[in-house]
């Protein structure tokens, strides 16, 4: 991982697709926690809006056997993102703890990046973000809002991070395990997200990623995601065959 | 006996007043053409500004459509400028007699449409206030940052590509001293054809020739690393640089001779620009029809062969899905209505050629299209549920790149010779003795006329 250091914690995320019952608690959390605009149901039509984190749907078969697989999808946080190479104005790049980060203000809106990402995990503000009514009251103060033409993506709540941090640092200790997850994880009612130092080996989540259920998304494209899935199966006996 | 020299002298008209003509008088009609071509970039004006008010929102892009026709136009345009300053440069390099008379037309398509290519991407930026962020925050891993020092150093080179050859004719026209005096005065660099001015012409446009090559073959290659660096299917190909170059060399002489049949035409040069030129042109134009077809045949069957189903799905959509009739109008356009018009040397007249240019520059664009818009619309996860169509904006911005760009061709004639004037007139007393030496060097046996000629000249060039 470029910018990798040996004190620092490799944050990531595995979520249990076992657990997860496709209820978008995360989608919520993560649009309300990060000043989310909804662009409106027209806006949405056309494909503009925007989610951080995306339930995806995959159908599968043909009726009468179909069925559709669902999938909590944040941005993947590579360690070799290919976004953030292409940006020409570093305007995106890999923090040293390892999130893949957005820099609104030198942003210059040339959508590189959100063409370059594999998993199309990026947006653009197409317009200026707007707040109807009341909900413009319900902002989130950590979060900066996006002016029009830049891109935005999850930054695994950087801002909780940042906060739990200087708490920490206030009362010199360390970052303790949990003090920092992002809203999506802790909204999940069943409790099908993970969240933790990937690079401690004895993190819930270091444990889980060595699971022989851990799979990565298009792992064959050598992004090397941080966003670890856990296949479907082990509860629900989906994979039958 | 009379030499070769009375021949020549005898059969070309001498004076070149003609060329001068474009300059000196302005007809009515040349009026009506920069207004109707004014109004196409109001219209862009209004467009773009509402657009920066509002956002790229007026565009037609959506999600996973990130790109459209403003990407499209970017490497188009940058195609197109391979008209010019490539073609000129080789056939200069190749002593290619037949070029004096076009090379000025080709280098200033170059030149000018280099600005709309550069434009086509300010114009698709979210924040293009923020553009000089390039020259703060530089990253040099970003294929988008080779293409801005790439585009540059094009720009550069093609501009003085450009200006060394027109010295000497802006020394013409600051001697005529009809109009504009001062200004060809001061461009004109104090030009009085001294031999030494001459000697250092020479040498420098014939380094700016070479110069210039490998520069524009970097130029369209970094373009085609745009999306040939991602790791996005259908774009992430090897054969996209050398693939993009012969597009971009196709398409840049279609403009060409587009440009040379009206100069012809409107300003009566046909003494000038000859059936020969189309002729000429016609056949380079059908060798790069038939290495975009082989190369084409050979992206898309490997593709196939293949059978990825990633690249498939993009493949199909070309084929028969949403984007087929972009596709196949592609193919009609390029190869299947140019090629027939161009191997038919009956019909690769100055109108054939004209036709067949006109259908080429459309299935360029398209072929451009189809690689930005399909690839981008199936990505390997979440693919885009609509198809994307552009906008009245976009569509007005890019009606309005073209018309100004070929408003600014059209200002450039008025200003200066479109026919370079002191090449046509070396060529008339230089070229003929030159090319005889030339082809009398590697005859074997003693070529009669040719010897004669020598030798009545021999004499002279030792005193």
């Amino acid at each position: 991982m470029k910018g990798a250091r040996l004190d620092m914690p490799r944050w990531g995320m595995v979520i249990d697709l076992d657990k997860c019952t496709a209820c978008q608690a995360c989608v919520v959390a993560c649009q309300v926690e990060n000043n989310v605009a909804f662009m409106g149901p027209s806006e949405a039509q056309r494909g503009r809006a925007i989610f951080w984190m995306k339930l995806a749907a995959f159908p599968e078969g043909k009726f009468p056997e179909s069925k559709v697989r669902f999938m909590p999808m944040p941005c993947m946080h590579c360690d070799d993102p290919p976004c953030a190479k292409v940006c020409p104005v570093d305007a995106t790049n890999i923090t040293p703890d390892g999130i893949v980060r957005q820099i609104f203000s030198r942003c210059i809106g040339c959508r590189y990046c959100t063409t370059a990402c594999p998993y199309t995990r990026r947006y653009f503000n197409w317009y200026k973000p707007e707040w109807p009514g009341e909900s413009s009251m319900a902002l989130n103060p950590d979060v900066s809002v996006r002016p029009k033409g830049v891109v935005e993506k999850c930054t695994l709540c950087h801002h909780r991070l940042q906060n739990a941090r200087e708490k920490a640092i206030s009362e010199k200790r360390p970052l303790a395990p949990g003090e920092y997850i992002p809203a999506c994880v802790e909204s999940c009612p069943p409790k099908a997200m993970y969240f933790g130092d990937l690079d401690d080996p004895n993190s819930e989540v270091a444990q889980l990623s060595r699971s022989s259920r851990a799979f990565r998304l298009l792992e064959e494209l050598g992004t090397k995601p941080k966003v670890i899935y856990l296949r479907e199966g082990e509860r629900s006996g989906v994979n039958r065959s | 006996m009379s030499t070769v020299a009375d021949v020549v002298s005898e059969s070309f008209p001498v004076n070149d007043e003609a060329l001068f003509r474009p300059i000196e008088t302005t007809t009515a009609r040349f009026h009506i053409t920069v207004v109707v071509l004014l109004t196409f970039t109001c219209f862009m004006l209004g467009a773009y500004a509402r657009q920066l008010w509002l956002g790229l929102g007026v565009t037609g892009l959506n999600t996973p459509v990130y790109w459209g026709i403003y990407i499209t136009n970017f490497v188009f345009f940058i195609g197109i400028s391979h008209a010019g300053t490539l073609i000129s440069a080789i056939l200069r390099i190749c002593h290619a007699e037949w070029r004096r008379s076009i090379t000025r037309a080709a280098e200033v398509i170059t030149v000018m449409v280099l600005f709309f290519g550069a434009g086509s991407v300010v114009v698709d930026l979210g924040h293009p206030e923020r553009a000089l962020n390039i020259l703060f925050h530089p990253n040099f891993r970003s294929p988008l940052l080779w293409d801005v020092c790439s585009v540059t150093m094009y720009l550069t080179a093609s501009v003085l590509y450009l200006y060394l050859p027109l010295i000497p004719d802006l020394a013409l026209l600051r001697d005529r001293g009809r109009k504009r005096t001062w200004l060809y005065g001061v461009l004109a660099l104090g030009w009085t054809g001294t031999p030494r001015q001459k000697h250092l012409l020479e040498r420098a446009i014939a380094v700016m020739a070479i110069v210039v090559i490998p520069i524009a073959v970097t130029v369209h290659t970094v373009v085609s690393w745009v999306f040939a660096m991602t790791v996005q299917p259908m774009w992430h190909s090897t054969i996209f640089g050398p693939y993009f170059v012969v597009g971009a060399i196709f398409s840049g002489i279609a403009a060409l001779l587009i440009a040379l049949a009206i100069i012809r035409h409107v300003y009566h040069l046909e003494e000038y620009l000859k059936q020969i030129h189309f002729r000429h042109l016609g056949q380079l134009l059908l060798v790069m029809a038939l290495l975009w077809f082989y190369f084409t045949f050979a992206e898309h069957l490997t593709v196939f062969y293949g059978a990825e189903p990633e690249e498939m799905h993009i493949l199909f959509s070309k084929l028969t899905g949403p984007f087929a009739f972009g596709f196949w109008a592609m193919v009609a356009c390029c190869f299947l209505i140019p090629v027939p018009i161009l191997a038919v040397p009956r019909w690769r007249t100055v109108k054939g050629t004209v036709w067949a240019s006109a259908f080429i520059v459309v299935g360029m664009w398209l072929e451009r299209y189809n690689i930005v818009v399909p690839s981008l619309s199936q990505p390997r996860v979440l693919p885009s549920r609509m198809v994307y169509f552009p906008s009245l904006t976009e569509l007005l911005i890019t009606l309005g790149f073209f018309s100004t760009f070929i408003l600014f061709y059209v200002l450039f004639t008025k200003f200066f010779p479109i026919v370079s004037v002191w090449e046509v007139q070396e060529g008339r007393e230089k070229s003929l003795e030159e090319v005889c030496e030339r082809v009398s060097g590697y005859i074997p046996l003693p070529m009669t006329e040719a010897d004669n000629y020598r030798n009545l000249r021999r004499p002279q060039s030792i005193r």
